[in-house]
């Protein structure tokens, strides 16, 4: 038997993922907030809510910073304990720990996680500018290392050593955007083809465009309670059963890996032991697919396949919908989209839907335990939860 | 040598500058930091010498970026990878004039001191890169 709940989910929220011309963050936030609120009657926003953690970037997009106010002020919920978390586009990875802290230590009974970033007013070379501050400025930025650059240079030295193929990130893609068009919030709902993922252009060898997640505007958030609690607001929680958040060194060099996060590795094994669950018994999973390449790393970290063997994994089949594992339901980071701080609990907003068979024409039959893993930087945050069905 | 420098990256630059490549050692664990760090990792010591280190190393992966914010656009398409050097240190940088052909995973390169051509604002670093011997 899998482990005790720490928290469970009893609402969940998110803006429909693209671009929203006009609006600010703060803005999509409330689209986000309005659902998770509409979802469940029986909880009074004002009244029951306690805190809110937010996952935001960058300042840099609409020179904001100091969002966990302003996400408050938005979502109506005024008055509370509110806070940033920033992780880079782990930041509501983030959010979601601390929100978990928040209730565990008692001090709030119901607590609002959630993330938003709105990027796509601003060109792609000020987008690619402000996402590389989550690297090593110093030895990073200064030197032109880009933050495609960072994960290119794991996906070459993958190659080098396991024989891992452009095809098979490109596999990564085109499985992604299949899910996407099954998704009516994702930024893209198309299917592409293997041979155009593979002729798109280069954005830093051997990444393509695409095998690159998108720029996106977007918000999304959870509301967590007491496991105790759960049943007073509704009849069909989630349950978070397992949490882990490691660090690594800012920069990449320092590693003593290129092919695999190591702080990956750590939230997982957290995770793991604190669910008493195995990687076999993981039915679905939202991974961080910021690059084809990432979901290809995940599967390695997360142990969904033996090292070496995600490009084995991915030719397989066995991470698409009616698959083994099916990975990345929503379309991921690649086909839902990547507006950086709302991608960590837009994630546990995908697995929320799974477990509670809401997830409409991508809905996987009978899966009892998700998990999210969403990493910051070139993997110098990496979160990891584990999540149950909630068995009556 | 002097050995009150303070164990930072703006010295371990300035040092560049002066064409010396320099990392920070602890007297009291012996680990050596690239770059140079004023907290020992290991053991929390403040006691740090400066040594002298070879630039000669050889590349352990690397990547040609064809997008790059605007200061770098112009140096597209380019080279970067991340190099080990003697001791185990690894240290990233720009592979200069190497095309993707000529770019093979554990080949020799050497460190240039390269220039600090930028404009009055910090940083006033070295942008050292890296060449074939």
């Amino acid at each position: 038997m899998n482990g005790k709940p720490l928290v469970s989910i009893i609402s969940a929220g998110m803006s429909r993922f693209g671009r929203h011309d006009g609006l600010l963050a703060r803005e999509i936030f409330s689209e986000a907030a309005h659902e998770a609120f509409s979802r469940c009657p029986k909880l009074d926003p004002k009244g029951d809510i306690k805190a809110l953690f937010i996952g935001h970037m960058g300042e840099a997009y609409e020179h904001q910073g100091h969002m966990g106010a302003a996400a408050a002020d938005w979502a109506g919920l005024t008055g509370i304990p509110a806070t940033r978390t920033e992780s880079a586009c782990a930041s509501s990875g983030a959010a979601l720990r601390a929100g978990i802290y928040a209730t565990m230590s008692g001090l709030a009974d119901v607590v609002m996680v959630g993330g938003v970033e709105k990027m796509t007013h601003r060109t792609t070379v000020e987008v690619t500018e402000y996402l590389a501050m989550a690297s090593d400025f110093p030895f990073e930025q200064w030197h032109g290392i880009t933050f495609p650059a960072l994960f290119a240079m794991m996906a070459t030295a993958h190659m080098h050593k396991y024989g891992t193929t452009e095809k098979q990130m490109a596999q990564v893609a085109v499985k992604n955007h299949f899910h996407g068009s099954l998704n009516p919030k994702a930024q893209m709902q198309k299917e592409i083809t293997l041979e155009a993922a593979l002729s798109s252009k280069c954005v830093a060898w051997p990444l393509k465009l695409f095998d690159c997640s998108l720029i996106t505007d977007g918000a999304s958030c959870i509301i967590l309670t007491k496991p105790e609690l759960a049943s007073k607001y509704t009849d069909m929680p989630v349950h978070i059963i397992g949490s882990g958040q490691a660090s690594d060194s800012i920069g990449l060099y320092e590693r003593k890996s290129l092919t695999s996060l190591n702080a990956t590795k750590l939230a997982a094994k957290t995770a793991y032991e604190m669910a008493k669950a195995k990687p076999q018994d993981i039915d679905l999973a939202e991974v961080h697919d910021c690059f084809t390449f990432a979901e290809l790393m995940a599967y390695e970290d997360l142990e969904f396949c033996p090292v070496g063997e995600s490009g084995k994994l991915i030719e397989s089949g066995e991470t698409r919908l009616g698959g083994r594992i099916p990975v990345n339901t929503s379309g991921g980071l690649k086909a839902k989209g990547h507006p950086v701080g709302a991608t960590g609990t837009a994630q546990a907003y995908e697995i929320y839907l799974q477990l509670t068979d809401q997830a409409g024409k991508r809905q996987v039959k009978n899966a009892k335990i998700g998990l999210t893993h969403n990493v910051g930087g070139s993997g110098a945050t990496s979160a990891v939860h584990i999540y149950r069905r909630d068995l009556k | 040598m002097s050995q009150q420098e303070p164990f930072t990256i703006e010295q371990f630059y300035k040092f560049l500058k002066q064409q010396k490549l320099m990392a920070g050692q602890c007297i009291k664990c012996g680990k050596i930091h690239l770059p140079p760090r004023p907290l020992c990792d290991n053991c929390f010591s403040q006691d740090f010498k400066w040594i002298n280190i070879s630039g000669k190393g050889k590349l352990l992966t690397y990547t040609i970026i064809c997008v790059a914010p605007h200061q770098f656009q112009a140096l597209t398409p380019y080279a970067v990878g991340i190099v080990e050097l003697e001791n185990g240190l690894k240290i990233p940088g720009m592979l200069q004039n190497l095309t993707q052909e000529q770019l093979k995973i554990g080949m020799k390169l050497t460190l240039d001191f390269g220039s600090c051509n930028t404009t009055q604002q910090w940083p006033q670093w070295q942008r050292y890169c890296f060449k074939t011997l």
